[in-house]
């Protein structure tokens, strides 16, 4: 029987190169499972956010109800959400998913609109007087106008969802957040913070490449600080 | 609709409410864990923001420091401490990691509530011969209640729901509820127990409206 190896993993360090050789192709699947579960549900979560947000800036008495119900969705913690949920879905990564689109829909709802009601009135009245159509309004003028508000909110949203889907370890879908809640069973240092690093590397680039998309698709924005 | 008919059962059995694991004693410490991971929270972030807010400096810092503080999962933080010397202090790294969670939100509210209060009424105070400290305890500190309160506010509505992480790395509080039915595959109590949390934020939520009504008409918000 040969000796025990010592190098960091035996002597479960915090940091340690040998656990990222070893355990490559189980860190790219968490992050991988991460990545997959964020993005599905900010994009859901966006597209659900739209309708509400544009039917409470055309028709005033909607907008109380609107945010009201949102509101409240995002009191619910996450933890209690995938919970509640667990009936519909069962052990699922939908269920994450779905937990997660419910609590990105308030930043989303509000931010979209908050940036369609910022769109001057004269400049509305200007694309009905060139005579737009509601449709041709909303699309063509409003809605980018409400872009870089919207983009704000998708930001916090995503940032907020990298970090919410760790919590999904407790139905087994937690991407990174399996594999923190794994390293605190075993006290595996090393896996814990390396997961953890790894969540913010994830949310703070998906918070880069937003930006760079919020600068690339609004140019008028940066002609007008010029 | 049998999953919800089970939950309230299960509510409604006297047997779950008494003892170390029933309802009573986990919502105590939900409370006890809330409350003080939230005026830990306020001493050190309201300071720090409203001494800021009234320098007009910092407040890069203070939006950045929020941002960052998103991206970084509670629930990483609180099993990181758990492995540090740290974790063997009881309650210890769920305080911290619960108030390292709280702060940037008290921050950056604060910090922006501050900055709102109008110029004009700031140099009308100065032009009266008022003095710094003056100007930001009688003047900038009274206007900028309603947003600092706001943040109060989210704050402690994210505490009580966020609180129930602490149940994954065996803590206290209503979480237990919810980890102990994933544990017992009992989804009715699984879903009791996300009904109490979210029933608690919602209360939290409500106490701080009420507040906010009762309180001066000069210190409401406009909006």
């Amino acid at each position: 029987m040969t000796a025990p190896p010592d190098d960091c993993l035996a002597r479960n360090e915090w940091i340690c190169g040998a656990y990222l050789s070893t355990r490559r192709q189980i860190l790219l699947d968490a992050v991988l499972q991460h990545l997959q579960l964020t993005g599905l549900s900010v994009l859901v979560a966006l597209l659900i956010a739209v309708p509400p947000a544009v039917l409470a800036r055309r028709r005033g008495w909607a907008a109380g109800p609107v945010l009201a119900l949102t509101t409240v969705l995002y009191t619910i913690p996450s933890l209690a959400m995938f919970s509640l949920l667990l009936p519909v879905y069962g052990l699922s990564p939908t269920l994450v998913v779905a937990g997660l689109a419910l609590y990105s829909l308030t930043l989303l709802v509000r931010n979209i609109l908050a940036g369609l009601r910022a769109v001057p009135e004269e400049t509305r009245q200007a694309a009905r007087g060139m005579g737009y159509g509601p449709l041709r309004l909303l699309l063509t003028v409003e809605l980018p106008l409400a872009l870089p508000t919207a983009m704000a909110g998708l930001r916090i949203a995503t940032v907020s969802a990298v970090s919410l889907v760790t919590v999904g370890a407790i139905v087994g879908f937690g991407g990174l957040g399996n594999l923190i809640y794994a390293g605190m069973n075993t006290y595996f240092k090393a896996q814990v913070l390396t997961a953890s690093v790894l969540c913010v590397l994830i949310a703070v680039t998906a918070d880069l490449l937003l930006l760079g998309v919020q600068r690339l698709i609004t140019p008028w924005a940066r002609a007008g600080r010029a | 609709m049998t999953t919800l008919a089970g939950a309230w059962n299960w509510l409604t059995d006297p047997a779950h409410w008494a003892g170390d694991d029933g309802i009573g004693h986990r919502l105590v410490q939900h409370l006890v864990l809330t409350g003080v991971c939230l005026a830990v929270s306020c001493l050190i972030a309201l300071p720090v923001a409203l001494v800021l807010g009234h320098l007009g400096r910092g407040g890069a810092l203070a939006v950045n420091i929020s941002n960052v503080g998103r991206a970084v999962p509670t629930f990483a933080v609180l099993v990181l401490l758990l492995l540090t010397p740290l974790g063997r202090w009881g309650e210890g790294p769920t305080v911290v990691a619960l108030v390292l969670f709280a702060v940037p939100p008290l921050l950056t509210n604060a910090y922006v509530g501050m900055r709102e209060v109008d110029r004009n009424t700031v140099r009308a105070a100065r032009g009266m011969g008022m003095t710094g400290r003056q100007v930001m305890f009688e003047v900038e500190v009274p206007l900028s209640l309603p947003l600092v309160m706001n943040g109060v506010r989210i704050a402690a509505v994210q505490l009580v729901a966020t609180a129930t992480i602490a149940a994954l790395a065996g803590g206290g509080g209503l979480g237990r509820i919810i980890t102990a039915g994933f544990n017992l595959a009992s989804t009715p109590q699984v879903v009791a127990g996300a009904v109490l949390v979210a029933v608690l934020a919602l209360v939290v939520e409500g106490l701080f409206a009420v507040a906010e009504r009762l309180a001066p008409a000069r210190t409401r918000g406009a909006g």
